[in-house]
């Protein structure tokens, strides 16, 4: 969580809202933030820790493990209408990558602005070419993209 | 922010519009249990939770966001290690 903290002033430039969520309870949160998290980043967690030690978002959000009474790495982009733009589940000994969370917001945001009429292509950064689907397109997305742009 | 009294219950997260949990003596069964699940393009559910925040404990809403980009973390638990 604290990579993520970490990001959290590049992720409030993007407009973007941080809520994190465990079994834990808020109380253990407190702790946690208070003893470890806040030396790794300076101030501690500056966004919302949510605790869901009956599992009933994760099991909704289809994270909970029964098995282990806990929920996975799971992290959801959702967009102003409240909808999941993209989701990514880890089971817990691997850690997220939060660059790769950022672009995709990146990407997100830029086609919602264009109102669907551009769309980023595979490994698309910000400030390189995106994609404009239509009939002078098709066959031709060779002329403005090929696999070796992916940085 | 606004600090919430903190009781001795052990409270969790709830999904906006899910039935009670308990209901043992309910006579008729419900239709049918809707089961939110979450997909990619489709409404994410909404929740309420007791949180920590900014040296406080108060409740968030995800709906509370409506209007803005909202990025939802997922972790096994505080104190581990990745």
């Amino acid at each position: 969580m604290s990579a993520v903290a970490d990001k959290y002033a590049e992720l409030q430039k993007l407009g973007v809202e941080v809520i994190s969520v465990s079994v834990d309870s808020h109380f253990v949160h407190k702790m946690w933030n208070d003893h470890e998290l806040v030396k790794m980043v300076e101030g501690g967690v500056p966004f919302h820790m949510a605790s869901d030690q009956a599992g009933n978002v994760g099991r909704a959000y289809g994270v909970w493990d029964e098995t282990q009474g806990i929920e996975m790495r799971g992290r959801f982009i959702i967009d102003p209408d409240g909808v999941i733009q993209a989701m990514e589940v880890l089971t817990p000994p691997v850690g997220r990558r939060i660059a790769e969370s950022i672009r995709q917001i990146q990407a997100y945001q830029l086609v919602r602005e264009s109102g669907g009429k551009e769309a980023t292509p595979a490994g698309w950064e910000p400030g390189q070419p995106t994609l404009k689907p239509g009939p002078n397109l098709v066959g031709k997305v060779w002329e403005v993209w090929n696999p070796k742009m992916e940085k | 922010m606004a600090e919430q009294h903190q009781g001795c219950a052990r409270v969790s997260g709830s999904v906006e519009g899910a039935a009670p949990q308990s209901q043992p003596d309910q006579a008729i069964a419900p239709e049918k249990e809707k089961i939110m699940t979450a997909r990619v393009g489709q409404k994410a559910p909404d929740f309420t939770a007791p949180a920590y925040y900014k040296g406080g404990f108060t409740s968030v809403k995800l709906s509370d966001f409506a209007g803005k980009w909202v990025f939802v973390c997922f972790y096994p638990g505080d104190f581990t290690f990745v």
